[in-house]
């Protein structure tokens, strides 16, 4: 199987003193990220920070699996893009509040995620991301065929309804709130099941597949459970976005959308927490300069995407935490 | 009739069938050279099929090359510029995790196709038939053009060329040797990273010779690389990457899968390569050739 070494860099932890700081630190990042994210949509456009917000929730998602079981996977379009048609039909058509609308997604995600990861996990490395991407190219075929998802034309008009009967999600500001909301709950699962003694078995098997099966683990089912828990969340950011654009299409579950999100949690940093979420607010940001361009944005999407591998491997994130200054001011390295 | 499907629907499907596998085999033959030796799934692999047909369609506009010059030409310029990416980029990557190297091609793909169209946009230009190639043969219980035939029976020769290559020859022993201890092999004075460098030409090569074969049935499009390269991956992971013969034989016999489903079920043509594909991991995960590993 390859090597998945070089995709986290295990330190030394850093001393006590430092490690003090760096909890201090955090909670001040925190909390500043936490202001930022309540006062963003009274100074910029409210729907472009919450498709930030969708793709960052996606980005995070997808890294759980990457980062934290080492499984890369170049389907995650047929769970975002699946959910935002599940949610979108289930709002449309069955009428269903956003809230049951979104949870409709999440279980088609996660039964989509069942299926493609229990037939994906049967092979490994670079075996595993082809399998991943054929079998979201053979869903992306499906969705063009069947009639719910209108084609070509996909999902439109999808209304965002009220919230348990009662707020109405039509107001942008609810709708950023929600949205926020939404996006804090995603990350905080991600963030107890990656430090749950569960999570510590995942980065095992990351690290040393065959020593974790030697220690009595069945790293199959693990390795199932955290492919089924990243689609369910993939798909949770997938009928999000179908909320916020009202709209659900075949772009969502085109295998540039597998790309894309690879690209996201690769420039942010694969294996960190924040990378991802940085990740996903420099490509969307850089997509939205690139729309009203002539240039192609999958020119720029391909030339960083070499860049990135020949010379960031660890990303924003991860090159700050090994920098001077980010050691500085005791910030662990991802591992 | 055959299964109550008139025969000359059902001939014309298995020639459409028996096309595609042949460029489905020419591409996962030499996915199967590069990672063979490089451990480098070649995302740009599609890419370079297209650069192929390009090259074809621009030497005839642009140079006045006919179709003959550019099965040559254009396996040349792809390789060649293969070989300059390797040497100045990907070679940097092999030490590390190999999905580096896949993320890299995918990059490059991108790249490639996005500059393409660019400059030509999405929509397809013909490219015609070589005159010695037009025409058909009547068999008398149906109508082969001869463009098709030529296209089978060359990818046949060029894939079972190429396996010669790799089984039989000096050459082919040493880079199996360097595929298996490539420091062994250096240390009896053989250029690994030079050998290296040709097999990646090689597979790139072997692309845009599919390309240029492509040229004249589907139009010289853009977009014509990332439609077939995913089905190749599928194709591949059916075969498994061990042995080159799978891959050739794999492509064929998917293709030809995928022609006969036009006829019983077509609604379901564009999935059954990755229908089979799920079905091949759970019965046998190794591939069809393949090795555990």
């Amino acid at each position: 199987m390859a090597r998945t070494s070089e995709l986290p860099a295990t330190e030394a932890a850093a001393p006590a003193a430092a490690r003090v700081m760096s909890r201090g630190l955090q909670l001040a990042l925190l909390l500043g990220a936490m202001v930022l994210l309540i006062a963003a949509p009274f100074v910029m456009y409210p729907v472009f920070i919450m498709k930030i917000l969708c793709f960052a929730l996606f980005a995070a998602a997808f890294n759980l699996l990457l980062g934290y079981t080492g499984l890369l996977s170049f389907g995650h379009a047929a769970f975002f893009g699946g959910a935002a048609y599940f949610t979108a039909h289930a709002a449309k058509v069955w009428g269903l509040g956003p809230e049951l609308a979104l949870l409709t997604g999440v279980a088609g995600a996660a039964a989509l995620g069942l299926v493609m990861g229990a037939i994906a996990i049967r092979r490994q490395g670079i075996y595993f991301a082809m399998v991943t991407l054929a079998l979201s190219q053979m869903f992306f075929f499906a969705c063009l065929q069947m009639p719910f998802t209108h084609g070509e034309d996909g999902i439109q008009s999808v209304p965002r309804g009220r919230l348990f009967g009662v707020i109405n999600l039509s107001d942008m500001t609810t709708m950023y709130f929600f949205v926020l909301a939404v996006f804090v709950i995603g990350l905080l699962i991600i963030w107890r099941f990656v430090n749950s003694p569960y999570g510590m078995i995942l980065k095992a098997i990351r690290e040393n597949e065959t020593r974790a099966t030697s220690l009595g683990y069945a790293t199959a089912r693990y390795k199932l459970v955290a492919f089924v828990m990243s689609a369910a969340l993939a798909g949770l950011a997938g009928g999000l976005k179908a909320l916020v654009m009202q709209f659900a299409t075949l772009t969502d579950v085109a295998w540039q959308m597998s790309g894309e999100v690879v690209l996201m949690t690769l420039i942010g940093g694969i294996g960190t927490m924040v990378g991802p979420l940085v990740g996903a607010g420099i490509v969307v940001g850089l997509q939205n300069q690139l729309a009203t361009s002539a240039f192609p944005v999958a020119i720029v999407t391909g030339v960083v995407f070499m860049v990135c591998v020949m010379l960031f491997r660890r990303g924003v994130v991860g090159e700050f935490a090994h920098s001077r200054l980010g050691r500085a001011l005791g910030l662990r390295p991802p591992g | 009739m055959i299964f109550g499907v008139p025969l000359q629907a059902f001939l014309g499907q298995l020639l459409v069938g028996l096309i595609n596998g042949s460029f489905y085999a020419l591409l996962s033959l030499g996915l199967a050279v590069i990672f063979g030796l490089l451990r480098v799934i070649n995302f740009a692999h599609g890419a370079q099929y297209m650069l192929g047909a390009f090259v074809a369609f621009l030497s005839l506009k642009w140079l006045g090359i006919p179709y003959w010059g550019a099965l040559v030409v254009a396996p040349l310029v792809v390789g060649a510029a293969g070989a300059v990416i390797e040497r100045t980029m990907l070679s940097r990557l092999y030490d590390l995790d190999h999905l580096y190297g896949m993320l890299f091609t995918f990059g490059l793909a991108l790249t490639i196709e996005g500059t393409f169209r660019w400059y030509f946009g999405a929509s397809g230009q013909p490219y015609a038939t070589p005159k010695a190639l037009t025409g058909v043969f009547n068999l008398g219980f149906m109508v082969l053009p001869i463009y098709r035939a030529w296209v089978i029976v060359a990818s046949l020769v060029v894939c079972l060329a190429v396996w010669a290559l790799i089984e039989k020859t000096r050459l082919g022993a040493t880079l199996r040797a360097a595929t298996e201890n490539p420091s062994l092999v250096q240390s009896f004075g053989i250029n690994v990273p030079m050998l290296l460098t040709l097999t990646y030409a090689l597979g790139a090569g072997l692309a845009a010779l599919a390309g240029v074969l492509a040229a004249p049935i589907y139009q010289v499009s853009p977009l014509m690389g990332t439609n077939i390269i995913i089905v190749v991956f599928a194709v591949v992971v059916v075969g498994g990457m061990g042995s080159i013969m799978g891959a050739i034989v794999t492509g064929y016999l998917l293709g030809i899968a995928e022609g006969l489903t036009k006829v019983f079920y077509p609604e379901a043509s564009n999935i059954v390569i990755f229908v089979i594909m799920a079905i091949v991991l759970i019965l046998r995960p190794a591939g069809l050739f393949g090795k555990e590993g």
